[in-house]
């Protein structure tokens, strides 16, 4: 604070809380909306207190899911979820911590090559090659299967950038201490370089376990079979055209389901999750 | 920067690699060279014959008005996306900046939207805006004005702007938060002894001293509207009414799974990967100046 004048303080609360309020009323109209009848959301306009079917609608949607042509209990969607979000986001700890072990602790041919080749990556997006990428995970046979969603999503340029930037830190002296005991690379990777990554490893999965939760245009087109939706999917098929036909206080119960596991994440550990934010765009 | 010290072998940092780099191959490389080849092929419905036509899918895109007018709403979706969550983002960083107390309490309350997925964002706020049972839309047509955005294609343009920047504030925020933070508070403290109000303060050193947060955010949200907010389109709009937010993402997406037209959504992709490859070189650009900066 460079000087204190009160009024600015106000201000600057007055316009905090009202962002806050702005942001969480859609948070807020979803929750009560879950909270309702169908017949008192359809009333136009829809109470803004909660209302009493907390229970109902939410057990419905865990169990049965909307009624209507594409039901499917969203309880296995969730599981769903939580597997493609798990998978994605270990698989990409593992793979991008061993590439980038051997890219900073190895001299080899064509440890450039390699380096560029999982660099371009990022300028090649699931959005841009859907087409081709759905054909090759259809060839494959791994449609409808938990390998066909999380496998063509763990390759990460931006993980192993990160850990290469985490291993440029660690100081020469432990590997040369290493060295000079005997022990191998391995030894060393696992007594040394694992133990000192674990707060780059939690960062990062945070992260990677919201992109993962809220993939939305890979599930879409890999899962066809409504046991393998993902539960950003089934909220999406649960909607039918028109305001009237559309069952919204369990469609709004599965939303607050869909969105509160990966908020809880990043509230819960905010730390970690603002630390893989900024590092994972240096 | 290079370790001095390294561990020899023969085959183990190949055996390392191997994972992501097999990874990237079949799933990236692959589809990527695929998309290229058949994008000078044209496929008949059935997908039997192929016929290679060069560069005519190209050429048809040229002349393609919906395409063009495709590539103009994500201009406009992106500009809207990135200058209204920039500007609402700034101005929250600010203010959080300034008040003492309280301030890890707003922090919290302002970083979950990141963590809603943009399908459920749509969701949301196509609910609050529902043209029959909105509870937003109930508050307009008391006011006297005409909301159905299934109908009004500059409505649903808005729609999916507000529910797109919304996902991306918390983004923008933290950011900017980090950016104030780091400034050297001797400066504006310098400034103040001057005489210049906090008005005149924020606009001629904090702003000027955040330019590259900025501009890197600016960059960041353009990559973020461009690919991320499909799902945002897709459970929302859908990219009508008549194209109104058809998006290139969503029109590549439209054009090979829904119309079944191969060729076509392949060019589209091969002009989109070199959008994604320009912004990648800007975004890193800025990066090497950053370091000098």
């Amino acid at each position: 604070m460079v000087e204190n004048r009160p009024w600015l303080t106000v201000v600057s609360h007055a316009v905090l809380i009202a962002g806050i309020a702005v942001i969480a009323f859609p948070l807020y109209v979803t929750f009560v909306a879950s909270t309702l009848t169908l017949d008192q959301i359809l009333q136009v306009p829809m109470p803004l207190v909660p209302g009493d079917r907390l229970w109902e609608n939410y057990s419905k949607a865990l169990t049965a899911g909307a009624s209507g042509a594409a039901a499917a209990p969203v309880g296995r969607m969730m599981l769903n979820s939580l597997v493609m979000a798990v998978a994605i986001a270990l698989g990409k700890i593992a793979i991008s911590l061993i590439a980038s072990f051997a890219i900073v602790y190895f001299r080899f041919p064509l440890r450039n090559f390699f380096f560029w080749m999982i660099f371009v990556t990022l300028m090649l997006p699931v959005e841009v090659r859907i087409i081709p990428t759905y054909k090759v995970v259809s060839d494959l046979g791994m449609l409808n299967s938990y390998v066909g969603l999380t496998l063509p999503l763990i390759a990460s340029a931006t993980a192993t950038f990160l850990f290469r930037q985490f291993f440029l830190t660690i100081p020469e002296e432990l590997a040369e201490a290493s060295r000079i005991d005997g022990a191998g690379p391995m030894r060393f990777f696992f007594d040394v370089v694992l133990p000192l990554s674990k707060t780059s490893m939690a960062a990062l999965f945070v992260i990677q376990f919201i992109y993962g939760w809220n993939q939305y245009l890979w599930p879409l087109l890999v899962t066809t079979d409504e046991s393998m939706y993902t539960v950003v999917i089934g909220i999406k098929r649960m909607i039918l055209g028109g305001d009237a036909l559309t069952e919204w206080n369990v469609v709004m119960a599965t939303a607050m389901l869909a969105l509160l596991p990966p908020a809880a994440v990043v509230v819960l550990m905010q730390k970690w999750f603002v630390k893989g934010l900024v590092e994972t765009e240096k | 920067m290079e370790k001095r010290v390294v561990f020899r072998s023969a085959w183990l940092p190949y055996a390392l690699l191997a994972p992501q780099i097999a990874v990237t191959i079949v799933f990236f490389f692959w589809p990527a060279a695929q998309a290229f080849w058949y994008s000078f092929q044209i496929q008949d419905a059935f997908g039997i014959n192929k016929e290679f036509v060069g560069l005519r899918n190209f050429a048809d895109l040229i002349h393609d008005s919906n395409y063009l007018a495709s590539f103009q709403t994500t201009a406009i979706f992106s500009l809207l996306v990135a200058g209204s969550g920039i500007a609402i983002s700034l101005a929250l960083a600010a203010m959080a900046d300034r008040v003492l107390r309280g301030a890890l309490a707003y922090k919290t309350l302002l970083i979950w939207p990141y963590a809603v997925a943009p399908a459920v964002a749509g969701v949301l706020w196509a609910f609050l805006f529902a043209p029959s049972i909105g509870i937003v839309t109930y508050v307009i047509k008391k006011a006297g004005y005409n909301w159905d955005w299934v109908l009004q294609g500059d409505q649903a343009m808005l729609l999916v702007v507000m529910a797109a920047t919304w996902k991306q504030i918390s983004y923008n925020f933290l950011f900017f938060l980090a950016g104030l933070q780091s400034i050297p508070r001797s400066l504006v403290e310098a400034a103040a002894i001057d005489g210049a109000g906090p008005a005149r303060r924020f606009w001629t050193i904090v702003f000027p001293l955040l330019s590259p947060t900025t501009f890197f955010l600016l960059v960041v949200n353009i990559v973020y509207a461009f690919f991320d907010t499909f799902g945002v389109i897709d459970s929302t709009t859908q990219g009508g009414p008549a194209g109104a937010t058809q998006i290139l993402v969503y029109k590549v997406y439209y054009d090979g799974v829904k119309a079944g037209d191969l060729g076509g959504s392949s060019a589209q992709s091969v002009i989109l990967m070199l959008i994604v490859i320009a912004l990648t070189v800007a975004q890193f650009r800025f990066i090497e100046r950053k370091v000098q900066y």
